[in-house]
């Protein structure tokens, strides 16, 4: 066994002594500094290639038009593209757009992100700060509050499908229980209800597992301390709590406020957008527009591609601009 | 020596380079037709030493979002199972300079070969084989007809007929729906023809709301709004996601269903002998009797590095024996007219299934002529995607009926924009 030891670390010595005397070479020759660069090359080829590269390829497709693929066989038109987006006589009434689904889109994502990252948070708070207790099987519902995070988002739509459909569980349930049934899929309202609450099922053991972390770093002596000054819980909650929770708390805010904009799987396979464009999504009209309908419109879903990459940017600069202030400040 | 060696070995290298052409034929089915293909390519090979063509089996998904892409930058599949020819048109490959008998194609398959003939193509060009002509119709559970004792309209019944005959059997016996059509503009377009809707100007230009197609959007959300029409098929989806009820029908939940030809195959495996159904033939509006001719062919591109050997695929391919082996084992309506005429002895079918694929296979003639030219025309793919998802904001209140016939024309307007 040591013989195998040591025969390891010789092969290892033998491997790191082949590359050391190249490496001084290439440090001589570019000096300690740009060595840096050849070691980042790797990954920055990889994140140029598939990441700068498409963002290029997208304003190229933004500011061409037709359903050809190649840039080249694509007519320049400019921002005609952002312009066709933007041609409304009220961005709060999207009848009176020209491309009247895009802003249906932007609305129903506008209230799917407040609703969503809002009750998402609190939900995720409140059962964080449960299972931060001392409380029975603990561990139990910790595990049953992550489970639906491992679930693919087709696999949790087709379980909510099969629960909301007209002859799902739950109408067969309220049928059972002599109530009424309801078409819950069909009724704009209660689509959007119904992605809203999906939605939150199935990402909030992710936040409650991140909020959970963040209630476990804080010192059990302040809350000792509060205990011997006699501090009733509710204030220890508003006072010691959530200040010290409120890093933890931001970080949540912003990721589940992205994860909102970008949402589209589960809710496709879900209502597939329906009734109607009740509760079609940003990056559903952009999929429809450039890939599920005829011709392909390449130039429009590159541009709101685009419009919603600022929004995003913005949202992102938000939390980095918020994030830097609480450092100063703390 | 060497120098010898190294001549011989390429010469020997060419000589198998040319006579080994693979071919690879993306291929897509709805029952078994690719199987059936590559039992008969068996027989190709044979009598065609040089050539293999490799059966590549896709889902529809692939051949209607990956090819198109794979095309557009000059690769992809030497042949493939398509249906959307106007869309494809620009990539075929035109065989009839490799093919020995192009007047005997043109005689058997002339009404079909004219769907690829569009935009720049060649108007006398050879583009697609089809191999599985469909026509959209309609389907009736007969079982419950004889439990509601109605009597089952019969064929040239008109849509009105239909709709009250369906509810009376629907409160009958008690199901949930009593009609129900496919979520695509190519199902809706047949009942709007059928009330008058022209689709075309003189020109050939797509006219699409005009009178006789309002008239049949009017009935058509009123239907969903009396609950004649299955409200989870239209209003079940956004955007011009396609839906179908083939599903209801199947599990008894629904009197009438309109789909098309294609189903057969899957309701006589699927409903077996859980209820008698027919195709209850042409349905007539105050206009016409139309329905949809469409189908499933074959086609090769013209970035194949093999043309020749491409247009012996395609050859065999339209071969009448070849074509009535495959359509007796697949049971599809034929496209040569040669075996429309002849028939096809269908193997092992049931009586529903028999009676069903000839009354598809009669419905055919009286199908109109902007049937035909919508199925031809190239951009038609944006009359399928845009009209459910404008007609069902009307049927679900988002838009008014107008404003939806509104944005339709709109819609198609930008498509065509968009498509120059």
């Amino acid at each position: 066994m040591v013989q195998i030891r040591a025969a390891g670390v010789a092969l290892y010595e033998g491997a790191f002594n082949l590359l050391e005397r190249p490496m001084l070479a290439l440090q001589r020759v570019l000096g300690q500094h740009r060595l840096a660069w050849v070691f980042l090359l790797p990954n920055l080829l990889i994140f140029g290639l598939f990441t700068f590269v498409p963002i290029i390829l997208n304003f190229a497709f933004a500011t061409t038009s037709g359903d050809r693929i190649i840039i080249g066989d694509r007519p320049y038109v400019g921002a005609a593209n952002f312009a066709s987006l933007l041609d409304c006589e009220s961005y709060l009434n999207p009848n009176t757009c020209r491309r009247d689904l895009f802003w249906r889109a932007v609305h129903n994502t506008g209230w799917f992100v407040v609703l969503q990252v809002g009750f998402m948070v609190l939900f995720s708070l409140i059962t964080a700060l449960i299972l931060n207790r001392d409380i029975v099987l603990r561990g139990f519902f910790r595990a049953v509050f992550f489970y639906p995070v491992l679930l693919s988002p087709v696999v949790v739509a087709l379980i909510w499908k099969w629960i909301l459909q007209r002859n799902g569980v739950l109408n067969a349930g309220l049928d059972w229980a002599g109530f009424g049934t309801v078409n819950w899929l069909l009724e704009a309202n209660w689509a959007f209800f119904w992605i809203v609450f999906v939605s939150i099922w199935a990402n909030m053991g992710f936040y409650v597992l991140i909020l959970l972390a963040g209630l476990q770093s804080i010192p059990g002596d302040v809350y000792e301390a509060a205990e011997m000054d006699g501090t009733p819980r509710w204030r220890q909650l508003l006072r010691i709590t959530l200040p010290l929770l409120m890093p933890t708390m931001l970080v949540v805010l912003v990721l589940s406020l992205i994860r909102a904009v970008q949402a589209f799987d589960e809710i496709y396979v879900l209502t597939g957008g329906g009734p109607g464009s009740a509760t079609t999504l940003l990056i559903q009209y952009i999929y429809d527009v450039g890939f599920a309908t005829r011709p392909r419109v390449y130039g429009l879903a590159a541009a709101a591609s685009l419009m919603m990459a600022g929004v995003l940017f913005v949202l992102t600069m938000a939390q980095l601009a918020a994030t830097r202030k609480r450092g100063e400040d703390g | 020596m060497k120098r010898i060696l190294a001549t011989t070995a390429t010469l020997a290298l060419s000589a198998g380079m040319a006579h080994a052409q693979e071919l690879r034929f993306m291929c897509y089915q709805d029952g078994t037709e690719c199987q059936a293909w590559e039992a008969q390519f068996e027989t190709f090979h044979a009598e065609n030493p040089g050539i293999t063509v490799i059966v590549d089996e896709v889902p529809y998904a692939a051949i209607i979002e990956s090819l198109p892409i794979q095309l557009e930058v000059g690769e992809g599949p030497d042949l493939a199972r398509v249906t959307d020819y106007g869309g494809l048109a620009r990539y075929m490959l035109d065989v009839r300079p490799h093919v020995s008998d192009a007047d005997a194609i043109e005689a058997r398959y002339g009404q079909s070969l004219a769907w690829a003939r569009v935009g720049d193509n060649a108007p006398d060009g050879i583009y697609n084989i089809v191999d599985q002509l469909t026509a959209t119709g309609g389907f009736a559970n007969k079982t419950f007809f004889e439990q509601a004792g109605v009597d089952m309209p019969e064929p040239g019944a008109s849509w009105a007929d239909w709709a009250e005959a369906s509810r009376a059997v629907r409160d009958a016996v008690g199901v949930d729906f009593a009609m129900a059509i496919d979520r695509t503009g190519h199902r809706f377009a047949a009942p709007a023809m059928s009330f008058g809707a022209a689709l075309f100007d003189d020109n050939g230009d797509p006219i699409l709301v005009d009178d006789g197609f309002r008239a049949f959007a009017e009935q058509f959300v009123a239907w969903h709004e009396d609950g004649t029409m299955a409200r989870d098929v239209w209003a079940g989806a956004g955007g011009g996601t396609y839906q179908d009820a083939a599903g209801e029908f199947i599990n008894a939940n629904l009197v009438m269903y309109y789909s098309g030809s294609w189903q057969i195959g899957r309701f006589g495996r699927d409903i077996g002998d859980m209820f008698d159904w027919v195709a209850t033939g042409a349905i007539c509006g105050p206009e016409a009797c139309t329905g949809m001719p469409g189908g499933a062919g074959i086609v090769g591109f013209s970035h194949t590095q093999h043309p020749e050997a491409v247009g012996a695929v395609m050859e065999f391919i339209a071969r009448d024996d070849v074509q009535a082996a495959v359509l007796a084992q697949t049971r599809n309506i034929p496209a040569n007219a040669m075996l429309q005429e002849a028939g096809i002895a269908y193997e092992d079918v049931s009586e529903d299934v028999a009676a069903a694929l000839t009354a598809f296979a009669a419905s055919i003639p009286s199908f109109s002529d902007t049937a035909y030219a919508l199925q031809g025309y190239a951009n038609n793919r944006a009359i399928y995607t845009s009209i459910p998802a404008r007609i069902t904001q009307a049927i679900v209140g988002e838009l008014s009926l107008d404003e939806a016939l509104e944005r339709l024309d709109q819609d198609i307007a930008d498509a065509l924009a968009e498509a120059q």
